[in-house]
């Protein structure tokens, strides 16, 4: 018999069909499902459906991260109505504004185990794949399906294996990697499929970068995305029971759809826009770009390792006063190393605005809107017309180190020159 | 179904932000979203779309955000069904939980233009002109997608599963 793929092995386990193959169409119960504001919406197809308590509370997950704190009276209502509905129904996993990011939670809470199946009602649901569990993004209402009957159809997808090779050079990170292979796969050209990073790149590679890879995926059409699981995988787990003793990978001999290699020896810091994530080159293409705000947080990009970096740019600098450095950690943990650290004393120092824990501006509803014809450089994961603010503003993307350059010079900057 | 039917002709990658961006989703009242709808792609559509107008679209319709309000703010304005060259998974699985119809064509989009009008012939599976001039037939809906359809989305499908069961 052939080997067999990550995704056929996890949707299999989840379906109750251990052989099942790519391609088939299965009926899966996921380990885990997690929504944020829109458990609204989730709860609204809930209760149409007409049952009083979801399947299983003890696998559901909420989070309040992308409107927090309230920037509206809506939004407060909306708030107020997930708290109840929490208790309610007796979810103990509930993280209320200002805890993080949902997709930082799950990872960094040790909520996603390797293997799972994991469901949310966000697009870069995908980013659990960083510690080896198929995870994937629904609709509200989907979720309330989920919620009624504990299960929901999955399509078992192909399998995209990307092989990273070669060591990152100083001023650059995942980031550069992910903005590079979106060059490459373009934004559908994993539609439906799952894809499987592997490669000597990723053995030095902590979880916080393998989040960057899976995040990323979804802009490139993805499913789910993983970092094949390996010491690193486990070593994450280390003292959080139960203990993680074995993960699932693909078998040797699997079949893959597409196989890719991406060797990184040579890559340089990447910036990507305005507008589509595929349009990413290296950031002399971009240097000398007026820019207006720079932003850098989200589930993609506001780690502690991308303060950090961020911190070794502006350390002893200033940020140009023709333009605003925004900050939100992805999470109180973070922001609270960021303090310890000393992190967020270097950021705040150079000129810097540091917002609560959060996925603040990154989708434009508030706390950094951009206005009609701005400039935005992120690190974020999406560039898209109008997402920040003014659909005349517009939007490019990078690491946290060229975002910290380019806040310092007022337009895109290379982190090389400011990176000892 | 008021008047003739009107295709409002998209191209590729067609996001969520430009179908109703975030800044929009304070609110869930599908009349507001229908009122911003398509705004970051076309400047009239929200004001000129009518019950029964048919969306053709290139490749990735609905990329980017799980939104459910990108669906929410389409159907609300009116639009009986997209056609596309292919479609984002998630949007493809919103439409068709919420009742949208959403069809695959790889012609649908050179063939038609945008301001044509046309009939969508949901038995015969295609696309024609008023005038019997153009027609292009569409591909299958998959039959455990037709089924969550054919009860008007996820909501009544599982109430008649529960019912059922």
């Amino acid at each position: 018999m052939a080997g067999r793929t990550f995704a056929e092995k996890v949707l299999g386990r989840a379906s109750g069909n251990p052989k099942a193959k790519a391609g088939e169409i299965v009926e899966a119960s996921p380990d885990l499902v997690m929504s944020h504001e829109n458990t609204f919406l989730v709860n609204k197809s809930f209760s149409e459906i007409g049952l009083s308590r979801p399947w299983n509370p003890d696998r559901i997950t909420i989070v309040l991260d992308h409107r927090t704190p309230a920037n509206t009276v809506q939004t407060a209502e909306v708030h107020s109505r997930i708290r109840k509905l929490v208790n309610d129904y007796g979810i103990k996993r509930f993280y209320d504004a200002g805890e993080g990011i949902c997709h930082q939670l799950l990872v960094e809470e040790r909520l996603v185990r390797p293997g799972q199946l994991v469901l949310g009602t966000d697009s870069h649901t995908t980013t659990a794949g960083a510690v080896g569990a198929f995870a994937t993004g629904v609709g509200a209402t989907e979720m309330a399906g989920v919620w009624a009957t504990g299960s929901l159809w999955l399509r078992i997808p192909e399998t995209h294996r990307v092989e990273l090779s070669g060591h990152l050079q100083k001023g650059t990170y995942p980031k550069d990697v992910a903005l590079r292979i979106a060059a490459v796969i373009g934004p559908s050209g994993a539609d439906y499929k799952c894809i499987e990073f592997n490669g000597s790149l990723i053995q030095d590679m902590p979880i916080a970068g393998r989040m960057v890879l899976c995040n990323m995926s979804v802009e490139m059409g993805a499913k789910a995305a993983i970092v094949v699981p390996d010491a690193v995988t486990k070593e994450w787990f280390r003292g959080f029971d139960p203990p993680v003793k074995a993960v699932v990978r693909s078998d040797p001999g699997a079949e893959f759809e597409r196989r890719m290699e991406v060797d990184v020896s040579k890559l340089a810091p990447m910036v990507a826009g305005p507008d589509k994530v595929e349009i990413s080159r290296s950031v002399d293409k971009f240097e000398g770009v007026g820019i207006d705000q720079a932003f850098i947080g989200t589930c993609t990009n506001g780690r502690l390792e991308d303060l950090i970096a961020a911190a070794e740019v502006l350390k002893g600098r200033k940020v140009s006063s023709s333009c605003r450095l925004i900050v939100a950690p992805a999470s109180r943990r973070i922001l609270v190393d960021a303090i310890d650290m000393g992190v967020a004393q270097t950021i705040v120092s150079a000129g810097g605005t540091l917002l609560p824990p959060g996925c603040g501006p990154c989708l434009g509803s508030h706390e950094g809107v951009l206005g009609p014809g701005e400039v935005c450089i992120s690190s974020s994961n999406r560039n898209f017309r109008g997402r920040m603010g003014s659909e005349e503003a517009v939007i490019y993307l990078a690491s946290p180190a060229t975002v910290a350059a380019s806040a310092i010079e007022g337009k895109i900057a290379d982190p090389r020159r400011f990176l000892k | 179904m008021s008047g003739k039917p009107r295709i409002w002709l998209f191209g590729d990658d067609v996001n969520t932000d430009l179908i109703i961006p975030g800044r929009y989703l304070d609110s869930y009242d599908p009349a507001h979203l229908a009122s911003h709808a398509m705004e970051g792609s076309s400047k009239d559509f929200a004001a000129r779309v009518k019950e029964g107008d048919i969306i053709v679209a290139g490749k990735n319709f609905g990329c980017g955000s799980s939104r459910e309000q990108a669906v929410i703010a389409l159907k609300h304005s009116g639009v009986q069904a997209i056609i596309a060259r292919s479609f984002a998974r998630i949007f493809y699985r919103n439409a068709i939980n919420l009742g949208l119809r959403v069809i695959v064509s790889g012609t649908a989009d050179s063939v038609f233009k945008d301001g044509d009008s046309a009939v969508l012939e949901v038995e015969a599976n295609t696309l024609a002109s008023l005038d019997g001039s153009k027609m292009v037939a569409l591909e299958k809906i998959p039959e455990h997608v037709g089924a969550i359809l054919d009860q008007g989305g996820l909501v009544p499908f599982i109430k008649s599963k529960l019912r059922n069961a």
